[in-house]
């Protein structure tokens, strides 16, 4: 019985990795590729089946003109956008947190819960709702294909993870320290500012990397609400996939893309390991 | 604590929240009350034309709907299986422990678009891999263009991209529990099966409601992997809701008739997800 169990567990284990590593594996090899390679048929195993050559990783870092694709400002672009929208959304974020953790507040039947619900809910708009009266707005104050727009959309995208994370964290941390602190003559300001944001790293670092990882892998809105002044890394990939897909280069982009995100899987697994992403989910 | 000092801390994210979204909300709904496409831009009021067009004569919208139903149940209920088979396994010690972890959460990290891209070279006719490994048994399924495997594949792929979240959720769940109930049970002799039954599912029941809204939320928005993956097609046949009004608002300019869709969407959400909420609490936390 025992050792049916674990020769399942460990079956599983390896159809799952296998399942989850393939895409990867062959938009890796995909990424040596030519044409001629692509099309004659599937080929997995470089030198073996096919010659391989950079041609797709070549055309990444080529000027458009010289018929490169020029991935390089999107991708800052994306960085700038998912930065900046994620830091402006943990401070507010924050501090409406820690509002809703530590104070009482009251106006009519709206109490503490219904005002995290009201953030958190923000997640069950379906941005398309959202999409056609940003679109219509955004160009009414000629912010349509700018970042200055994008960043706006994206902190409504990022502020209810930020406080969803971070009220339950405020919550685990005990009161008794700003209370101590408050004893020891600061005011308030400075009793979150010295005291309970240190204390609170864990959970600031997770909800930045849970923003981080929503403002990263967006497309839906840097794709209505950009067209071609500001790029956005993923909405520049998917319009390489076109009548002739350029299967190496879609492949060599796709795995930049995806690669420094890797990072943020080992934090948030070191992060998960300590028990400090429990409190959050319940 | 000081009274007037709690405003200060909460106001400046309630009201850029409020701010940013209650005119987008309130303009939905007028924009819904006007006949508003390409010839005749502008907000006129027509009344409720385009809500009685969509609830008697647009059958595709509500296709769509069930559709859209049919994905995200059919792959919420997967990733909630896998995952928590996932979680399960890794949650002892096993050999290789964090490399497992860290690499079951690496497809949630990964932007689902350009990952669909990928999926779709992978799900290729004749120059993908899965129909060449499949042709050693003869088969070679139309993965991308006949409209009922087209589905599986856009089920294939949000399970490879939203199992991960899953995953992370009832990992961390299961790494909260109490150790008290394992003692017990270990004591008692209970074996996996029943150690699993009893003590650890029971447990975990609140985490795995949460968890469950939380991607069945996520899940209803289903978008962007169709468009890139079939554009909704074959025909209609993998078109989701928020797909549908993307074409009829962005693409055809029916900017009146796509609002009202979308505010009919999000009340048929809001109502939805409130009441499945509810009865998994109901069933889950009978015990």
């Amino acid at each position: 019985m025992d050792k049916l169990y674990i020769f399942l567990k460990y079956f599983f284990i390896v159809v799952w990795t296998v399942f989850v590593v393939a895409p990867f594996l062959w938009a890796l090899t995909t990424s040596f590729k030519d044409f001629q390679s692509v099309n004659g048929g599937v080929t997995y195993i470089p030198w073996v089946d096919f010659e391989p050559n950079l041609e797709g990783w070549k055309v990444l870092i080529k000027s458009p003109a010289k018929g490169g694709v020029d991935i390089i400002e999107p991708y800052f672009n994306s960085m700038f956008v998912t930065c900046t929208a994620s830091l402006i959304s943990i401070i507010l974020g924050t501090l409406s947190a820690y509002a809703l953790s530590r104070y009482t507040f009251k106006a009519g039947f709206v109490k503490n819960n219904d005002i995290t619900f009201f953030f958190i809910s923000q997640r069950i708009m379906p941005p398309i709702v959202l999409s056609i009266p940003f679109f219509l707005f955004l160009s009414s104050i000629n912010l349509l294909d700018s970042l200055t727009g994008l960043i706006v959309v994206y902190i409504v995208l990022l502020m209810p993870i930020a406080v969803w994370i971070m009220v339950d964290f405020f919550n685990k941390v005990p009161r008794e320290i700003d209370e101590t602190a408050l004893i020891d003559g600061c005011n308030p300001y400075q009793a979150f500012l010295k005291v309970v944001l240190p204390n609170s790293i864990p959970g600031l670092i997770v909800a930045g990397m849970f923003c981080i990882i929503f403002g990263w892998i967006d497309f839906f809105f840097a794709f209505i609400l950009t067209f071609t002044e500001v790029q956005l890394l993923p909405v520049k990939i998917v319009a390489l996939n076109s009548s002739v897909t350029p299967w190496w280069s879609l492949s060599a982009s796709a795995l930049v893309s995806v690669a420094p995100l890797i990072i943020v899987a080992f934090i948030v697994e070191r992060y998960l390991s300590k028990g400090n992403l429990s409190g959050a989910i319940k | 604590m000081n009274f007037k000092h709690k405003y200060f801390f909460l106001f400046p994210g309630l009201f850029v929240l409020i701010g940013i979204l209650i005119f987008p909300i309130i303009f939905v709904v007028r924009l819904s009350l006007s006949g508003w496409n390409s010839y005749n831009p502008g907000l006129d009021y027509i009344g409720l034309e385009n809500y009685i067009r969509l609830f008697t004569d647009d059958p595709r919208f509500w296709e769509s709907f069930f559709r859209l139903s049919f994905l995200s149940v059919t792959t919420v209920i997967l990733q909630y299986v896998i995952g928590f088979a996932l979680a399960h396994m890794v949650w002892k010690d096993i050999k290789f422990k964090r490399f497992f972890r860290v690499l079951f959460l690496v497809p949630m990290m990964t932007t689902p678009v350009i990952m669909t891209v990928i999926w779709r070279t992978f799900f290729h006719e004749s120059l993908g891999p899965v129909n060449d490994m499949l042709s050693v048994f003869g088969v070679a399924p139309k993965w991308l263009t006949d409209p009922v495997i087209a589905k599986f594949t856009v089920i294939i792929v949000e399970v490879w991209q939203w199992t991960p979240f899953m995953f992370l959720l009832l990992l961390a769940g299961l790494l909260s529990l109490p150790k008290e109930p394992f003692l017990a049970a270990a004591i008692d002799g209970a074996s996996p099966v029943r150690k699993f039954i009893y003590v650890t599912f029971p447990l975990m029941a609140p985490i795995s409601i949460g968890a469950i809204i939380i991607r069945l939320i996520e899940a209803s928005k289903i978008m962007d992997t169709v468009y890139v993956l079939t554009s909704g097609g074959p025909g209609t046949s993998t078109e989701t809701s928020s797909f549908y009004i993307f074409i009829k608002g962005l693409r055809e300019f029916q900017m009146g008739y796509a609002a009202s869709m979308s505010f009919t969407y999000l009340i048929i959400m809001i109502i939805s997800l409130t009441i499945i909420a509810k009865v998994l609490t109901k069933v889950l936390l009978k015990e």
